[in-house]
C-alpha cells in the first residue's frame, strides 16, 4: 500500500496560491471516487492544505489537487504542492501535529485542526485501518513531544507575554483590576488576551471619551473620565498604557507618592507606546514591574529562540515513532493482500514500542 | 542501626537534590511527582528513625545535638509536605531537598551522637517546649525557603531577565501568602513552645531565654512590620531569609558551647 501525502504550506505558497485550494469535506469522498484512493484525510488551516491518502497504485499529484482547487489555476502551483510517501508522509504529520511545521513553532491550535480533520474523515468513513493507525499515532507524538520538551513553553506575542507576566506576578487574575489608558489596537488586543484569562474589571481611559466608551463596550469594560486615571492608580493592579503623548504621562514622583498607600500590592506597567507614557525609573520603585514594548517584543522573541531549539529534541521523539511506524507500515505494505482485504481485516493492534517505555 | 534509616533518609533527599539540579541545567525540569516521592520517602526514613531513637532513650530524641538537627530536618519536611503541594508550589520541593540535605549530612558528619545520659524522669513540659520549637523552626525554614523562592521570582520579572525558572517558579502573589501562613504557623507553634518552656519547673539558662525571645520578637516584628513599617512583600522575604539564617546559626552556636560546657 502507497501511503501518501500531497499538499502546499505557509512554507512552499503564498497565502494568494493557498487561498485558491480550499479544502471542503466533501473533497475526501471525491478523491477517493476520481482517484481510486482507499483512504483519505483533508487536513485544511490557514496555513497549509493537504491530503493524506493510502492508493495502490500511487495516485499522480495533478488528480490531488484537480480535486483541490477552487478557483482558476496559475501555473506556478504545481511548484508549491509536495508530497511525501511512506515513512516521510509519516514523519511530516508528526511534525504538523507537533507543531514543529508550524509558522509559530510549537503553536497548539494545529493539534486540534488535524484531530478535527481525522473526525471529519472517521465520520465520514474515508479514512480506514491505515489512517486510523497513523492519526492515532500521531496524536501520541504530539502529546509526548508536547510534554517532553519546552516546544510549547513562553508566550511568542506581545499580548500573551503580557498576559504570562500578569499571571507570574498575580497567580489568579478574576479579581484584578486593569486601566486601559488609551485606545490604541494594541492595548485593546491586550485587554482582551488579559480578559480571556479572566479579567473582569477592565477600566479604560481616553483623551476622546467616545473612543474610550467604545473599547470599553468592546472590552466589557467601563469608560472612566480621564482626568480620573491618577486616581485609578491607587486601586487597580496592571495598568495597559498606548497613548500619542509626547512625554511620559507616569513619572516617579507622580507614582512614588501612590504606591505609599499600596505598599503591600504589585502594579504592573505594560508601556506599548511609542514614545512611552512612563518614565524608566518607574521600575526601580518598589513593587513596580515596567515592561515596554521593546522588552516585550524582546521576551516573545526569547520565547520563540527556545522554542526553535526545542526542534532537536521533538525530532528526536518524532524519528522513533517513525521508525517503529515504518516497521508496522512495511509489514502491511509488503503482504501480498488487497487493499479491500486489509480494509475489511482488522489491523493487530499489538503493543507498539514508544521512546517512553 | 538506626543511623542507617537517617543515612538511607539522606540518600532520598540527595537523589531529589541531583535530579533537580541535573533536570534545571538541562532546561527539562518538569513540576512532577518525582521530588514529592523522593522527599517523602526521606520523611518516612527520618521517621522511622526518630521513633526507633525514641524507643531507645525512652523519650522525644532531643538528648544530643545530632538528634535535635534530625529532629530540625524531619521538622523542615514534614512541613513542606503539608505546605508545598497544598499551595503548588512545585519548584519548592527544588529548594526544600537542599536544605534539608545539608542539614542531615552535616549532622552524620560533623556532629556527636554519643549516647546521653538517660534522666530517670520525662519531664513532658520540656519536650513539649523542645519539639514545637524545632517543629516551628521547620516552618520558618520553608519561609525562608519560600523568601529565596520569592526573591529569585521578583528579580527576575524585575530585571526582565527570565531564566528557565522563571517558568517554573509560582507567581509573586501565591509565594507571598505562603509565606505569610509559615510565618503564623511558626509564630504560633515558636509561642506554644516558648510559653510550655516556663513551666518545665528547671531552672532557665539566661542566654537561652533571652535569644529564644529575641526570635520571637523578630518574627513578630516581621509578621506586624507590615503594617506598623509598611514593609514591601520583597522586604518581609528578604528578612524572612535574613531571620532564619540568623536564628540557626545562632541557636547552634549556643547549643554547641552549652554542650561543650561542663555541667
Amino acid at each position: 500500500m502507497n501511503l501518501f501525502c500531497v499538499g502546499l504550506s505557509h512554507r512552499t505558497a503564498s497565502v494568494e496560491t493557498r487561498e485558491r485550494y480550499v479544502g471542503k469535506p466533501e473533497i475526501e469522498r471525491l478523491l477517493r471516487e476520481q482517484s481510486g484512493c482507499a483512504e483519505t484525510l483533508l487536513l485544511s488551516t490557514c496555513n497549509r492544505v493537504e491530503v493524506y491518502g493510502v492508493a495502490e497504485p500511487p495516485v499522480a499529484n495533478e488528480t490531488i489537487r484537480g480535486c483541490l482547487i477552487a478557483a482558476d489555476e496559475n501555473s506556478e502551483d504545481a511548484t508549491a504542492f509536495y508530497r511525501f510517501e511512506g515513512e516521510h508522509c509519516v514523519q511530516h504529520l508528526f511534525r504538523v501535529a507537533s507543531g514543529l511545521d508550524s509558522m509559530v513553532v510549537g503553536e497548539t491550535e494545529v493539534l486540534g485542526q488535524v484531530k478535527q480533520a481525522y473526525e471529519n474523515a472517521r465520520q465520514s468513513g474515508a479514512a480506514g485501518p491505515y489512517l486510523h493507525r497513523l492519526f492515532q499515532r500521531a496524536f501520541r507524538v504530539s502529546k509526548q513531544v508536547r510534554t517532553n520538551t519546552d516546544i510549547t513553553r513562553g508566550a511568542v506575542s506581545v499580548g500573551s507575554v503580557a498576559v504570562e507576566l500578569a499571571v507570574k506576578i498575580f497567580g489568579d487574575l478574576s479579581s484584578r483590576k486593569v486601566l486601559v489608558l488609551g485606545a490604541g489596537e494594541t492595548s485593546e488586543r491586550t485587554a482582551r488576551a488579559l480578559a480571556s484569562r479572566g479579567v473582569t474589571d477592565l477600566r479604560v481611559t481616553n483623551r476622546s471619551a467616545d473612543r474610550a466608551q467604545n473599547l470599553a463596550s468592546v472590552v466589557n469594560g467601563r469608560a472612566i473620565a480621564f482626568e480620573h486615571w491618577e486616581n485609578e492608580c491607587r486601586e487597580i493592579d496592571i495598568l495597559i498604557s498606548s497613548t500619542a503623548a509626547d512625554e511620559p504621562l507616569l513619572t516617579r514622583d507622580l507614582l512614588a507618592p501612590i504606591l505609599r498607600e499600596r505598599w503591600d500590592r504589585p502594579l504592573f506597567i505594560i508601556d506599548i507606546a511609542v514614545p512611552r507614557d512612563v518614565a524608566p525609573d518607574v521600575n526601580e520603585l518598589e513593587g513596580v514591574f515596567l515592561y515596554d514594548i521593546d522588552s516585550l517584543q524582546a521576551i516573545a522573541a526569547q520565547s520563540l529562540a527556545q522554542r526553535h531549539l526545542q526542534i532537536a529534541a521533538g525530532e528526536q521523539i518524532i524519528a522513533e515513532h517513525v521508525s517503529d511506524f515504518g516497521t508496522w507500515l512495511r509489514r502491511g505494505s509488503t503482504a501480498t493482500r488487497s487493499t479491500a482485504d486489509i480494509l475489511h481485516q482488522p489491523i493487530a493492534e499489538g503493543p507498539l514500542r514508544t521512546s517512553q517505555s | 542501626m538506626d543511623r542507617l534509616f537517617l543515612l538511607a533518609s539522606t540518600l532520598c533527599f540527595l537523589l531529589a537534590v541531583v535530579r533537580s539540579v541535573w533536570s534545571i541545567r538541562a532546561g527539562v525540569f518538569r513540576p512532577g511527582q518525582f521530588n514529592f516521592v523522593a522527599i517523602f520517602a526521606g520523611f518516612i526514613l527520618q521517621t522511622a528513625f526518630l521513633w526507633m531513637r525514641g524507643q531507645a532513650v525512652g523519650r522525644c530524641p532531643l538528648t544530643n545535638l545530632f538528634e535535635v538537627f534530625a529532629f530540625f530536618a524531619w521538622s523542615v519536611a514534614l512541613i513542606y509536605m503539608l505546605v508545598g503541594p497544598a499551595y503548588r508550589l512545585s519548584l519548592m520541593g527544588a529548594f526544600t531537598a537542599p536544605l534539608v540535605l545539608a542539614i542531615q549530612v552535616f549532622a552524620l558528619t560533623f556532629l556527636s551522637d554519643q549516647p546521653s545520659v538517660a534522666r530517670k524522669l520525662v519531664n513532658p513540659w520540656l519536650e513539649f517546649h523542645a519539639s514545637m520549637s524545632i517543629v516551628a523552626y521547620g516552618a520558618f525554614a520553608l519561609a525562608c525557603v519560600a523568601g529565596l523562592m520569592y526573591l529569585l521570582q521578583e528579580r527576575q520579572l524585575k530585571t526582565r531577565q527570565l531564566h528557565s525558572t522563571f517558568h517554573h517558579l509560582p507567581p509573586l502573589t501565591n509565594l507571598y501568602a505562603a509565606i505569610i501562613r509559615l510565618l503564623w504557623l511558626g509564630f504560633g507553634l515558636y509561642t506554644a513552645g516558648l510559653v510550655a518552656g516556663f513551666f518545665t519547673g528547671e531552672p532557665l539558662p539566661v542566654v537561652k531565654m533571652s535569644f529564644a525571645i529575641a526570635v520571637w520578637v523578630f518574627y513578630g516584628i516581621i509578621l506586624q512590620g507590615r503594617y506598623l513599617f509598611r514593609l514591601a512583600p520583597r522586604q518581609v522575604a528578604t528578612l524572612c531569609v535574613i531571620a532564619f539564617t540568623t536564628a540557626v546559626s545562632v541557636l547552634w552556636g549556643i547549643t554547641f558551647v552549652a554542650e561543650k560546657l561542663p555541667t
